[in-house]
């Protein structure tokens, strides 16, 4: 009975709900992510790529990639567990933690892109950039997600978005990654 | 506030299932990362007060918790009880209700009375949770666990990999040892064949129903074994004829550099600490490649650090499930 | 004095009878005049019960128990007469504490007390004290223990079993052998080596057992064995009587304490010090043997051991606790659980073993007589169809140490007549 993150963790279910980003979609998305990250930066300087565990981390490395075929230069991938800085860690039985691989760069002085799947009410991401002020100081963070569907408790924003999917708070996005999921799909149900 | 069915103490070691264990031990691995960072800490238990108390000397398991605490973020008080089986000082109780009224979420408790945990996390005298850093001949639930963590940091290097099958030999005193005690629990749960090697008279009455062998003659048990923890051996049991004298004891089970030699090359040597050199174990074993010892020590507070955070860092303990408060039954 | 008329009471379990009370003695029901009648349908009436093994505590632990508090409890568990160990401070060594002690009893008027005189100066296990001053004193003692410590030397036995076949006495030895059991904490077994507890194992109380009947033996005298608690003591006590049978001049009997009859080992992976007790509870297989040798003879009485200790000795880490637990109250209740419930033993058996055969040992001549016309009214008043749920505070004892507390047993003592006058009537002391 070890407490895991089912809503992160478990593969999502296939049937459910409708496909509004199929493999394609994702992959056209993740091109264009990568792209206005170098055009922003201006190139892949002091860039490291942050992946939030688990599938913000497989997006992340997806992300170098095709930064690698158009740069011809490897970025720095790594992973930021966020569970110990989460705020709701006192509501539920203490969570497994997920890895934290920061890239052997380190992150000070680095424009650092946090990666995540979904943005939603901006905890998580709040909950990075504590994480990260304990482990150094970058010079800028920013923020690629596959999906923003809105409803932000906090002030934070995405600077790179794949799709933007307004919805409603009853229902649920389920975001599939070949790496963990067998697929590539986007669902809302 | 209600207290949660699950249990919130560390009494034994046969509190954690299987899956307990490996939670622990996989959540140690990752904050072990943390001693190369440049901040230290994690604010998992900020806010929360834990209280070291000690009831026996112990510099170094102290320290380990205490470091472990901090790095959580947590408030630390330490209480160092004067008294001994033969004066009594303040009492178990007494001291309980003063830590109770000063409001500790966590006790850290080392006491010379087999059970003492036992008595503070059941009796009523505080609400606390309570993890057991050692009670008398009983249990040490924390060393067996940074026991296994650094064994499958050494022969499970890959992630998930298990101690499944593994052979690990306890060699020593093991009727006064809760570092056996405890380990020979979590290595069984764990999945490892524990060998448990001492003469006769080390051996606690009933060692049959253990889950674990036991062999009087440690040079057949070295050369199949992956792991030999050497226990500590007090020269005074030689006064209380548990075995003839310094000399016959290390020649037939101290640990030298003969010995080592006969061991596989992928086995290690551990020891709990503090060490007699030249009692169970040279000081050239203590101090060779093979040897893990001073890792013991590092791989102490990443533990301890998994520990208190499963226990405390939520709402509920994630971990012991299998313990029940005693104090809910009946 | 008033007369009593009890009506109705079953005697031994045999059909209901009346029993009259007139001047201290069981008389004919037609022979009492004016007397409060006592309802007693439903009831088993007992001889007033004896223990051989109580500790009272003064002089010196009053604050754990006195003899008006513990004499209260033995009267409210159906007692009319104990024996009060020899331990306490000073220890009952001499004429001067044994007469205290008897005095106490008699001003206390609860039970009749017996005082056991130390068979050692001081419990110190180094010479004789003087037994025959303890004899001749108006405690007539008949009884000596170091009961608490174990008279180890085997010399010392010899002598003291030797020296009071003057007057008619007996040793009563706590057989634990002082080596092996040294710092012992509960029963060494399966689980003392799992719970980090220094055992106590059953060679220590059976090897001064088997030495102390060949003593008997050889110099011809009466041996009486405390607190039987294992299964190889009471192989060893078979074998003793059966030897004891073939020749003469010498004899051996033994008791059974009430936890002993019902509780194991197993409770000590509590670590709660309610269980500790010297000789420890024992297994299962111990505690079947121990009420097959209490069924069949072979341990020939019940005795409490009821060792009452205030709440810090008890309440704290099981190392530092004090050994011992309380027992008049619930004493009858768990023999009629253990031993006549499932048939073990029915209660003219009860009497026996816990009024008759106790008397004789202690050389007592008005108690453990029979219910019959002309014998000291000592009688107890008992219903067995009652339960109670056993209340620590609500107990007659100055202590609260009970293994039973939350514990729902069977039987309750209605009355307990302390020759021809009530000590207890309708459950609560008069």
């Amino acid at each position: 009975m070890s407490p895991t993150h089912p809503e992160i963790d478990s593969p999502a279910p296939a049937d459910a709900g409708r496909t509004v980003l199929d493999a394609r979609d994702v992959s056209r998305a993740l091109t264009r992510i990568s792209h206005e990250i170098l055009e922003r930066n201006r190139g892949s300087r002091d860039l490291v790529l942050l992946g939030i565990p688990t599938r913000g981390v497989h997006l992340a490395h997806r992300i170098a990639a095709k930064i690698s075929e158009v740069e011809g230069i490897e970025v720095p991938v790594g992973s930021l567990d966020v569970t110990m800085y989460r705020d709701d860690l006192r509501m539920r039985p203490a969570r497994a933690l997920l890895p934290t691989e920061i890239p052997p760069g380190g992150i000070d002085d680095k424009t650092v892109v946090l990666v995540d799947d979904v943005l939603y009410s901006g905890r998580t991401i709040r909950a990075a950039l504590d994480a990260m002020n304990d482990i150094g100081r970058p010079r800028a963070v920013r923020l690629a997600v596959l999906v923003d569907r809105g409803h932000r408790d906090l002030p934070i924003r995405a600077d790179f978005v794949g799709k933007n999917l307004p919805t409603s708070t009853a229902e649920s996005v389920a975001v599939r990654l070949t790496e963990h999921d067998g697929e590539d799909s986007v669902t809302i149900r | 506030m209600t207290v949660p069915m699950k249990s919130r103490h560390l009494l034994s070691a046969a509190d954690l299932t299987r899956d307990d264990a490996e939670l622990i031990l996989a959540t140690a691995a990752e904050l072990r990362s943390l001693a190369d960072r440049p901040i230290k800490k994690l604010p998992a238990l900020r806010g929360r007060t834990i209280v070291n108390l000690f009831f026996e000397d112990s510099t170094r398991t102290r320290i380990s918790f205490e470091a472990a605490a901090k790095r959580l973020s947590a408030d630390v008080i330490n209480f160092s009880a004067k008294g001994s089986s033969l004066s009594k000082g303040e009492s178990l109780k007494d001291t309980a209700l003063t830590l109770e009224a000063m409001g500790a979420d966590a006790v850290v408790v080392r006491h010379w009375a087999s059970g003492a945990p036992h008595n503070l996390a059941n009796a009523g005298w505080s609400r606390s949770s309570v993890i057991n850093a050692g009670d008398g001949t009983h249990e040490h639930p924390t060393q067996a666990l940074l026991d296994a963590f650094t064994m499958t940091r050494h022969l499970a290097p890959e992630k998930g990999q298990s101690l499944d099958g593994r052979r690990v030999a306890i060699v020593g005193d093991v009727l006064h040892s809760r570092v056996a005690r405890s380990n020979a629990l979590l290595l069984h749960t764990l999945g490892a064949e524990v060998t448990l090697v001492a003469p006769p008279t080390l051996l606690p009455y009933g060692v049959e129903t253990w889950n674990a062998q036991t062999s009087y003659d440690l040079d057949s048990v070295l050369p199949k074994t992956d792991v030999v923890m050497m226990l500590r051996v007090q020269r005074e049991r030689m006064n209380a004829s548990y075995f003839p004298s310094v000399r016959e004891y290390s020649r037939r089970y101290g640990l030298d550099a003969r010995r080592m030699a006969t061991l596989q090359d992928h086995a290690i040597v551990m020891h709990p600490g503090p060490m007699i050199r030249g009692m169970e174990i040279t000081a050239d074993v203590a101090d060779s490649q093979r040897s893990v010892i001073v890792e013991q020590v590092t791989n102490g507070v990443a533990v301890r650090m998994a520990v208190l955070y499963l226990l405390l860092g939520g709402s509920e303990s994630a971990v012991a499930t299998n313990a029940q408060d005693e104090s809910e039954q009946q | 004095m008033t007369d009593y008329l009890i009506k109705g009471a079953s005697i031994l379990g045999g059909a209901p009878a009346d029993i009259g009370i007139k001047d201290g003695r069981i008389v004919a029901a037609s022979d009492v005049s004016g007397p409060e009648t006592v309802d007693a349908t439903g009831l088993i009436a007992l001889p007033g019960l004896v223990d051989l093994h109580t500790h009272l505590r003064e002089p010196g632990r009053e604050d754990a128990e006195t003899v008006e508090t513990g004499t209260r409890a033995a009267a409210m568990g159906g007692f009319t007469a104990v024996h009060a160990m020899a331990n306490t401070d000073p220890v009952a060594d001499t004429a001067g504490v044994v007469e205290q002690v008897w005095r106490l009893g008699r001003e206390a008027g609860h039970c009749d007390v017996f005082p056991v005189g130390a068979v050692t100066v001081g419990l110190a296990g180094e010479r004789l004290a003087e037994l025959g001053a303890m004899a001749d004193s108006a405690a007539r003692v008949r009884v000596f223990s170091d009961d608490g410590k174990c008279v180890s030397d085997p010399v010392l036995m010899r002598r003291a079993l030797e020296y009071v076949k003057a007057f008619d006495g007996v040793i009563a030895q706590h057989a634990q052998e002082p080596r092996l059991t040294e710092e012992a904490q509960m029963n060494e077994g399966e689980l003392s080596g799992r719970l980090g507890l220094r055992g106590w194992p059953a060679v220590a109380e059976e090897a001064i057992i088997a030495r102390d009947v060949l003593l008997a033996a050889h110099v011809g005298s009466r041996l009486h064995v405390c607190h039987v608690s294992t299964a190889g003591s009471v192989e060893i006590l078979r074998w003793a009587k059966a030897m004891a049978e073939k020749q003469s001049g010498w004899s051996v009997t033994a008791e059974a304490c009430p936890h002993h009859l019902l509780l194991t080992d197993e409770l000590a992976a509590t670590y709660d010090p309610i269980y500790k007790v010297n000789p420890p509870l024992r297994t299962a297989a111990d505690v079947a043997a121990v009420r097959a040798g209490l069924a069949d003879g072979t341990i020939d009485i019940v005795a409490t051991d009821h060792a009452p200790h205030p709440h810090e000795d008890k309440d704290c880490e099981w190392q530092a606790a004090a050994f011992g637990m309380l027992g008049l109250e619930t004493a009858l209740s768990i023999v009629q659980h253990t031993m006549v419930d499932p048939g073990l033993v029915d209660w003219a058996g009860v009497a026996e073993r816990m009024s008759y055969l106790p008397a004789r040992i202690g050389r007592l001549d008005d108690h453990g007589r029979p219910i019959a016309e002309g014998e000291p009214a000592n009688i107890v008043l008992y219903d067995p169809a009652a339960s109670r749920m056993i209340e620590a505070s609500e107990l007659s004892s100055l202590s609260r140490n009970t293994p039973y507390a939350g514990m729902e047993l069977p039987g309750r003592v209605v009355a307990t007549f302390l020759r021809g006058r009530p000590t207890v009537l309708d459950g609560k002391l008069t």
